[in-house]
């Protein structure tokens, strides 16, 4: 059976038609096209598909897409204005913190999430606040100072 | 599969009594998900009960509070003055998963999912938590030890929904705390697990205490002895030595790849010992 779910994503109003048992991750890739949050597990433990639902981070793998109606949704794709890349993108890129990059999308909404609560974490801080997002390629310690270092500047220091 | 979200706790148990076919309650969805999608359930309904009125409620109330069932792990970390007064229940509940399960994952979830390693389950009994139901027919509220019956099975009646957990008010001079084993330093199931609540005299000794162990039997378990080892005593090693050998006595652990029976049960005395000393301290001995 298929149910009407009316939501904010980034900003924009947008109401979408899904199956009762289809997780959010879903329908935000395969009805509403906005394919930067991922699939790597499927099971919460990656983080790859790491959105915010009301201001709380969360794997939207783990949430029906019907859970989501009313509800205000941040991804990835709202995460740069316009052109102009947020602190955190920038850094990953001068830090060379990706490499296949699928794993990207949901560092950088965990982080933002993290430095909303903590804007000046500790490494070991930072390493626990990411402990839900697995990387295969990086070996995370580029990430680690890529948040650093966009902490760093988005307190003015 | 049919998604219901009812407006009220009554709605929501009506509904499940009268369901024909595989119905259940989804709260964070961080053990349910993860079960719909492996194909290990079919559900014919489910009942998201995040929309129930107060769900999202932290009360601070009489006889102490009042945690609404779809209270999250990172809204209880933020809540200052449960956390205060309950640290050991809020630190075993902030344990559940990364920062994204926190977002999500709720203690009745964790509750009545069933697993004997859940880490919220410990702490709560050593708290002496009860649990307010609501049912078809009326409510009723239970001591928390009286849910769990064995791995993945509680004893909630046909329509039964947990509607709050509630947490006793704080004596003067008392603390709690929580401690796990894994092999890892954050996202992994409890190898062991143990949690202590203790209550002081005037005079810094224990005049009531509480204590459990996860992963070590098919439920959760409260060791009465390992509490009536401390009682009367201001934790002195003695105490400590006789308290361990009671939780250890009290194990009856499977062995698997993640520990063996040997291992479980000396930790489990381990882990008891250390979180008491952390609840006493905090309850203000010396
Ligand atoms: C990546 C990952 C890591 C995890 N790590 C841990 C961990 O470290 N420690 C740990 O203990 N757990 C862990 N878990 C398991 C899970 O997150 C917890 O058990 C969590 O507390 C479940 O809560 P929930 O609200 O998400 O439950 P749900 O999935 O919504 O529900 C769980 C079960 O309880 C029932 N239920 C839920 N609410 C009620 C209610 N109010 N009344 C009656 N029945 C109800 C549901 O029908 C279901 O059977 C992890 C899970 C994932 C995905
Ligand atoms: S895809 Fe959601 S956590 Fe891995
Ligand atoms: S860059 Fe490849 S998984 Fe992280």
């Amino acid at each position: 059976m298929s149910i009407k779910v009316s939501t904010t994503i980034n900003d924009d109003t947008v109401d979408f038609v899904c199956d009762e048992s289809e997780s959010l991750l879903d329908a935000l890739r395969n009805r509403i096209g906005l394919t930067g949050a991922k699939e790597g597990c499927g099971t919460g433990d990656c983080g790859a598909c790491s959105v915010t639902v009301d201001g709380r981070l969360v794997c939207s793998c783990l949430v029906l897409a019907a859970e989501a109606e009313g509800s205000k949704i941040e991804t990835i794709e709202g995460m740069a204005n316009g052109n102009e890349l947020h602190p955190l993108q920038r850094k990953f890129i001068e830090h060379a913190a990706l490499q296949c990059g699928i794993c990207t999308p949901g560092f950088l909404i965990a982080a933002r999430a993290l430095l909303k609560k903590n804007p000046d974490p500790s490494e070991e801080e930072i390493r626990f606040g990411l402990a839900g997002n697995l990387c295969r390629c990086t070996g995370y310690d580029k990430i680690v100072r890529a948040v650093q270092d966009a902490a760093r500047e988005m307190r003015g220091a | 599969m049919r998604y219901e979200a009812p407006e009220t706790m009554k709605a929501a148990a009506q509904m499940l009594a009268k369901a024909k076919g595989a119905a259940f309650v989804l709260a964070g969805g961080t053990d349910l998900l993860v079960k719909l999608k492996s194909g290990m359930i079919e559900p014919d309904l489910v009942i998201d009960i995040k929309r129930t009125k107060g769900a999202y409620d932290i009360k601070k109330t009489a006889t102490g509070f009042a945690i609404g069932a779809a209270v999250s792990g990172a809204q209880l970390g933020e809540d200052r003055v449960l956390k205060k007064a309950w640290p050991g229940v809020v630190e075993a509940a902030n344990l559940i998963g990364s920062k994204q399960v926190q977002g999500r994952c709720t203690m009745s979830g964790n509750l009545c999912n069933g697993s004997p390693a859940a880490d919220s389950v410990p702490a709560l009994f050593a708290a002496g938590a009860k649990v307010a139901l609501a049912g078809p027919t009326g409510k009723r509220t239970i001591p928390i030890e009286q849910v769990p019956t064995g791995p993945g099975r509680t004893s909630l009646r046909k329509g039964e929904i947990i509607e709050q957990i509630l947490l006793p008010k704080r004596p003067p001079k008392s603390g709690d705390a929580y401690l796990r084993f894994i092999p890892r330093t954050e996202m992994d199931i409890a190898v062991v697990s143990a949690g202590v609540n203790i209550v002081l005299d005037a005079k810094g000794t224990v005049k009531e205490a509480r204590i459990a162990l996860g992963a070590v039997a098919p439920t959760v378990l409260l060791v009465a002895d390992a509490a009536k080892a401390i009682v009367g005593t201001k934790l002195d090693d003695a105490a400590l030595e006789k308290l361990g050998a009671a939780c250890a006595a009290a194990c009856r652990p499977i062995d698997d790849k993640r520990g063996t029976i040997e291992f479980r049960t000396k930790v489990a005395a381990v882990l008891a010992r250390r979180a008491a000393k952390i609840a006493y301290s905090r309850a203000g001995g010396q």
